[in-house]
């Protein structure tokens, strides 16, 4: 995976909770914080929705990176719907090294809607190292 | 145990139930085949012997009566779980549980005795299998000709019963051995895995059977696999829909799966599919200490939570 431009953009799906982290993602564009542009957003209700399927299927069908992100632990707008998704992306994470898929291009954390230059970070840490990690091709080598 | 002690009790739970589900001869001597019985007379057809390979309460979560039902050792962990999820009424199920030391894999009996047509098969007490074949007789070892969950077995005397037929077994493999293919496959490097897999999936022909054959998929007609609403795969045939389907039964049995092996049994294409989801269970027992099928009162791990989870770290990214 050497001869990667750095320059050239990546594909990397994030799926946000409505109430924390897209808010946050918003703080960030708001406060004008530089960030990567390889991310693209999905806004769903809670990260409670997030199908671990859904992170399978964007990484089989040409994502290179997924990053989950939900209201902290005890924050979550629905009560209790981060605790299920962090059992099940667990799961996942432990799952797609297993299945020879690098775990590092899965990423799960959970950010505020006050937390605009913690996600600007995470952006910027994760996109590196998607970066470094280079394109998934999930085809068979002959 | 006998024949006459298992016939007996079958013939008095038939008394409180409608129908009793157990094995009978099937096409040929190394297949047996599901029987459903009614009446007093179809007891005489029922048998039991290393043949009898089919995990007989898949049928349960859709019959409406009061079934009475032959379960092995791992055949009973369904009945568990289904309890756990609520699928099943205790009450109306009756459980004959025989203890059992094993049963074959047609595919690597078959294989064998080199393909060649078998005509008679007796099974002997010490685990001796004698075949008779159009080539010859041969005597063969069972525990050769094994599934691979027979011989890492924890459980073959059933966890759940109301009447045991014979006497109970203790599991004499040690329990390290049960996820020892797993770990040793997980140090492989990931290009290798990877490609395992595609070259394992690329030969599903996706006929679902791994599907239909499990105990806990009751999906049934609403299977995400063939909606269109959602349209989650397509009818393309590549190996990267063909792996997509494989992760979705996969992901929809974490920390469910009762690893009876049914999936593995039915392939008409030797793909180990069982794999995947015996890597969930190896990773729900050492982040929630909980094994699928064994106490009626757990609660599977992905129907619950804890606040503090003691085992969940926070991960950095990289």
């Amino acid at each position: 995976m050497s001869g990667v431009d750095p320059k050239q953009e990546l594909r990397i799906v994030g799926f946000l909770c409505n109430w924390c982290s897209y808010g946050g993602a918003d703080t960030a564009g708001v406060s004008r914080f530089k960030q990567p542009t390889d991310l693209r957003i999905i806004r769903v209700p809670c990260s409670g929705r997030v199908d671990p399927l859904f992170v399978v299927k964007a990484l089989i069908n040409g994502a290179d990176g997924v990053l989950v992100s939900g209201c902290h632990p005890r924050d979550c707008h629905y009560s209790d719907g981060n605790f299920y998704a962090r059992r099940r992306l667990e799961m996942l994470k432990r799952l797609l090294s297993f299945l020879g898929i690098d775990n590092r291009r899965f990423h799960y954390t959970w950010i505020s809607a006050s937390e605009g230059a913690r996600w600007q970070q995470t952006v910027k840490d994760f996109t590196e190292v998607i970066h470094k990690l280079g394109p998934l091709n999930i085809k068979r080598e002959a | 145990m006998s024949m006459e002690m298992l016939r007996e009790v079958v013939k008095k739970v038939l008394n409180e139930v409608d129908v009793v589900i157990g094995y009978t001869e099937g096409f040929d001597k190394i297949h047996a085949t599901p029987l459903f019985i009614n009446t007093h007379e179809q007891v005489e057809k029922l048998i039991w012997s290393p043949i009898c390979v089919h995990n007989l309460t898949t049928y349960l979560p859709s019959l409406k009566k009061k079934v009475g039902v032959i379960v092995k050792g791992c055949d009973s962990r369904t009945l568990v779980q289904y309890m756990q999820e609520g699928l099943i009424n205790r009450e109306n199920i009756k459980i004959i549980g025989i203890p059992c030391s094993g049963v074959i894999s047609v595919k690597r009996l078959i294989k064998a005795v080199d393909h060649a047509n078998i005509e008679d098969i007796s099974f002997e007490k010490d685990g001796k299998i004698n075949v008779k074949t159009e080539k010859g007789d041969k005597t063969i070892m069972l525990s050769d000709v094994m599934p691979d969950k027979c011989k890492t077995c924890q459980y073959p005397t059933p966890v759940v019963y109301d009447h045991l037929v014979g006497e109970p077994i203790s599991s004499d493999k040690p329990k390290e051995s049960v996820y020892g293919d797993i770990v040793e496959f997980d140090k492989m490097t990931l290009g290798d895995k990877l490609n395992y897999w595609l070259k394992e999936f690329d030969r599903c022909i996706r006929c679902y059977a791994c599907r239909n054959a499990c105990p806990m998929c009751i999906c049934q007609d609403s299977c995400i696999a063939e909606t269109r609403e959602p349209h989650w795969i397509s009818q393309r045939l590549t190996t990267q829909e063909k792996l997509m389907f494989h992760m979705i039964h996969a992901v929809h049995l974490a920390g469910r799966c009762v690893e009876c092996g049914e999936c593995e049994r039915v392939c008409p294409m030797g793909i180990p599919v069982n794999k995947l989801k015996r890597k969930i269970n190896m990773d729900m027992k050492d982040l929630f200490d909980y094994e699928p099928g064994i106490n009626p009162d757990d609660k599977p791990p992905m129907y619950t939570f804890n606040v503090d989870e003691l085992k969940i770290k926070e991960h950095k990214i990289g």
